[in-house]
C-alpha cells in the first residue's frame, strides 16, 4: 500500500486525477447498491418503527414508542427464536467439532475430498434440501414410524414440532460451522498435542487445555455465522414446523404482510438487528482482546 | 556421566511416549470419529438422495411410499406451463444478477485496493452487514423501500412502477456483490504482487498488467463468484418472494407453494432437475478452472471449492 501511495505521489496532477477517477468508477456501482438497497431500507425500517399503522395498512408518520412496547409485551417469538438459535448453534457444534477435527487430521488428499463433499450440498438449493425433510420425517419413509415402534407406542409425529425445526436448522447451517473450525484446527501445530501427552496430560486434559483453546477462534466465528441467520430463519419453521413453531421470521412476515402493520414489524426487525449487533460487538471484543490493532474482519 | 552418553540415552527415554502402545481406548475414539463422520455425511446427502429417488416414484398423486420406478413425472413437469414459466423467470433473474454482481464485486475489490483505510473500513462494514443481517430483515426492508418509493413516484409523476424482474434482480445483486467482493478480495490478498510490479517495471500499461497478470490470477475467484451468484439467485426463496410481482415468480416460489400443499412427485422431479443442473454447473466450473490452471502451468491450485471453503 505504501509503495502505491509513493508512486501515486510522484504522478503529475492529471495522472492523479485519472487515478482517482478510475478508483471512483471501480467502487461506485457497489457503493450505490449498498447505500440504496442496504442502508436506505434499514434506515426506513428504523424510522417506521416509531410510526403508526395507516388506516388501510402500511405506515403513517408519527413518533411513538407503542410498537416497541407492543413487541416487548409479546416477546414470545423473540424468546423462542433465541432458544431455537442457541439450541441450533449447540447442535452444530456437537456435530461439527468432531467432524472438523476428523477432517483436519486426515492426509491432504482425503482432506480435500471431505471438504469438497461438504461444499457440494452447501451449493445446492437450500429450499429443496429443507423440504426433503418433509419426506424423511413424514409418514412415508417413516423416521416417525420407526421411533414410534421403538418406544412401543404408535407413530411419533415429528413434523410440526420444534424438534423437526431443530433438525432443519442443524442440517442447513452445519457447513458454516465446520468451515471456520476446520481452518483453525488445520493450522494447529500437532506437536502441541504430543508435547501435552509427553508431559503426562490425559486425553481430556489435552483436549481441554490444548485443542479447545486453539480451536476457540474458529468456534466463535462458526457460532456467530450460524446463530445470527438462525435467529431470522423463516423457511425452516414454515416448512418443517408447519407454521406451528412461530419464530421471529414468521412474526415479521405476519406483521408486514398479513396484518400490514409496518411499524409493528419494523420494531421487531430493529430488535433482531440489535441482537445481531450485540452478538457481533461481543465477537469483535473477543477477537481484539489483548491486541493493539483493531480488526473488523468477520469471516 | 560423560557428555557423550547423553545423546545415547535421549532416544531411549523419548521412545515409550511416541510409540503406539496397545491403547484400546484410543482406537475406540478413532472408531467413534469415523462412525460420526460417516453418519454426518449420510445426514448431509440423505435428503438429496430422497428427493431424487421420489422424483422417480411411479404413483398417481401425492405419495408417501415408493411404489416403483418411472420417469413419468419428469415428462409431466416439463409439460407443465407453470413450471416452464417459473424456470424461464429464474433464468431471466439469475443471469443478469450474476453478470452485474460479478462485475460490481470484482470492480469494488480492485478499487478498494486503491482507497484510504477509512473508506475501506466503512465499505467492509457494509459488505459484512449485507451478508450477516438476516435475509428476512433485508427482504422485508427492501419490500418496504420499493413500495414506499413507488407510491411516492406515482404521486409525484403519475408513473406507476410495479414489482417484477428489475426489483428481484436489484435485491439479489446486493447480496451477491458482497459475495463476489469477498471471494475476489481473498484471492487478491493472497496474490503475489511482485508479478504485477515486474510487469509495470517492464513498461506494461496498467490495462495490460491487469489483462495479462491480475485478471488471470483472479479468474478462479471470479468464476466461483459468478457461479455462486447465479446459484444463490436461482435458489433464493426469501428475498424473491417479497419483491416479486405477478408473473415474475421463480422456481423456488413454485416449489415452496407446491410443498406446502403436500410434496408431489412432480415437485420432486422439478427439484431433481434443479439439483442436477446445479451440480453440473459446479462440475463445469471446476473443470474450467482446472484446465485454466494447467494451461498456466500452475500446480496446487485446487480450484473453486477451495476458493469457496477458504473464504
Amino acid at each position: 500500500m505504501s509503495a502505491d501511495a509513493a508512486r501515486g505521489a510522484k504522478l503529475a496532477e492529471p495522472g492523479r486525477f485519472r487515478a482517482r477517477l478510475l478508483t471512483t468508477i471501480l467502487v461506485a456501482p457497489a457503493a450505490i447498491w449498498y447505500i440504496v438497497l442496504l442502508v436506505l431500507p434499514l434506515v426506513i425500517v428504523v424510522i417506521f418503527s416509531f410510526g403508526t399503522r395507516a388506516k388501510n395498512g402500511g405506515y403513517a408518520p408519527a413518533f411513538v414508542l407503542d410498537n416497541y412496547a407492543r413487541a416487548l409485551s409479546k416477546p414470545d417469538p423473540f424468546i423462542d427464536s433465541l432458544w431455537m438459535a442457541a439450541a441450533g448453534t449447540i447442535g452444530c457444534l456437537l456435530v461439527g467439532l468432531p467432524l472438523a477435527y476428523f477432517i483436519a487430521t486426515r492426509a491432504t488428499r482425503r482432506k480435500g475430498l471431505l471438504i469438497l463433499l461438504l461444499v457440494v450440498p452447501f451449493w445446492t438449493s437450500f429450499l429443496i434440501r429443507t423440504y426433503a425433510w418433509l419426506l424423511i420425517l413424514g409418514p412415508g419413509i417413516g423416521v416417525g414410524t420407526l421411533l414410534g415402534s421403538l418406544v412401543g407406542g404408535g407413530r411419533v409425529d415429528l413434523l410440526g414440532t420444534p424438534f423437526a425445526v431443530l433438525i432443519g436448522l442443524v442440517y442447513g447451517y452445519l457447513p458454516l460451522m465446520v468451515f471456520p473450525l476446520y481452518v483453525t484446527l488445520e493450522r494447529m501445530d500437532r506437536t502441541l498435542i504430543e508435547a501435552s501427552k509427553d508431559l503426562g496430560a490425559g486425553r481430556w486434559a489435552t483436549f481441554r487445555q490444548v485443542t479447545l483453546p486453539v480451536a476457540l477462534p474458529g468456534l466463535v466465528t462458526g457460532s456467530i455465522l450460524v446463530f445470527i441467520p438462525m435467529m431470522g430463519e423463516y423457511v425452516i419453521p414454515q416448512l418443517l414446523g408447519l407454521g406451528r413453531t412461530y419464530l421471529m421470521g414468521n412474526a415479521l412476515v405476519t406483521d408486514f404482510l398479513d396484518a400490514r402493520n409496518w411499524p409493528n414489524g419494523s420494531a421487531r426487525a430493529v430488535g433482531l438487528i440489535v441482537i445481531m449487533m450485540v452478538t457481533i460487538s461481543g465477537y469483535l471484543w473477543f477477537v481484539n482482546r489483548g491486541r493493539r490493532t483493531r480488526e473488523v474482519s468477520i469471516l | 556421566m560423560s557428555a557423550t552418553a547423553v545423546p545415547a540415552t535421549l532416544p531411549r527415554v523419548a521412545r515409550p511416549s511416541t510409540r503406539r502402545r496397545a491403547d484400546p481406548f484410543g482406537s475406540l475414539i478413532e472408531v467413534w470419529f469415523r462412525v460420526h463422520t460417516g453418519a454426518v455425511y449420510v445426514f448431509l446427502y440423505l435428503p438429496i438422495l430422497v428427493v431424487v429417488l421420489f422424483a422417480f416414484n411411479d404413483t398417481q398423486g401425492v405419495a408417501a411410499r415408493f411404489e416403483g420406478f418411472s420417469i413419468r413425472w419428469f415428462e409431466i413437469a416439463l409439460d407443465d406451463p407453470v413450471v416452464m414459466k417459473s424456470l424461464t423467470n429464474s433464468f431471466i433473474v439469475a443471469i443478469p444478477n450474476a453478470i452485474l454482481a460479478t462485475a460490481f464485486g470484482t470492480m469494488a475489490a480492485l478499487g478498494l485496493q486503491r482507497v484510504g483505510k477509512r473508506v475501506r473500513l466503512g465499505f467492509d462494514a457494509l459488505t459484512y452487514m449485507s451478508v450477516i443481517v438476516p435475509e428476512i430483515v433485508i427482504a422485508l426492508a427492501t419490500l418496504v423501500l420499493f413500495a414506499t418509493s413507488f407510491d411516492a413516484i406515482e404521486t409525484l409523476t403519475g408513473i406507476k412502477l410495479k414489482f417484477g424482474y428489475p426489483t428481484i434482480i436489484a435485491a439479489h445483486v446486493l447480496f451477491n456483490t458482497s459475495l463476489v467482493l469477498l471471494l475476489v478480495r481473498a484471492r487478491l490478498s493472497g496474490m503475489d504482487r511482485t508479478l504485477a510490479e515486474a510487469s509495470e517495471d517492464l513498461f506494461a500499461t496498467p490495462w495490460r498488467t491487469f489483462r495479462q497478470i491480475t485478471f488471470p490470477l483472479l479468474l478462479p475467484a471470479i468464476v466461483a463468484g459468478f457461479l455462486l451468484s447465479f446459484t444463490f439467485s436461482f435458489d433464493d426463496y426469501v428475498i424473491t418472494t417479497f419483491v416479486s410481482g405477478p408473473g415474475s415468480s421463480t422456481l423456488p416460489l413454485f416449489i415452496f407453494g407446491q410443498v406446502r400443499r403436500g410434496v408431489t412427485p412432480e415437485t420432486n422431479a422439478v427439484a431433481a432437475m434443479i439439483l442436477g443442473f446445479t451440480l453440473a454447473m459446479l462440475l463445469i466450473g471446476q473443470a474450467v478452472l482446472t484446465w485454466q490452471a494447467r494451461r498456466a502451468g500452475r500446480r496446487g491450485d485446487t480450484g473453486m471449492a477451495a476458493v469457496v471453503a477458504e473464504t
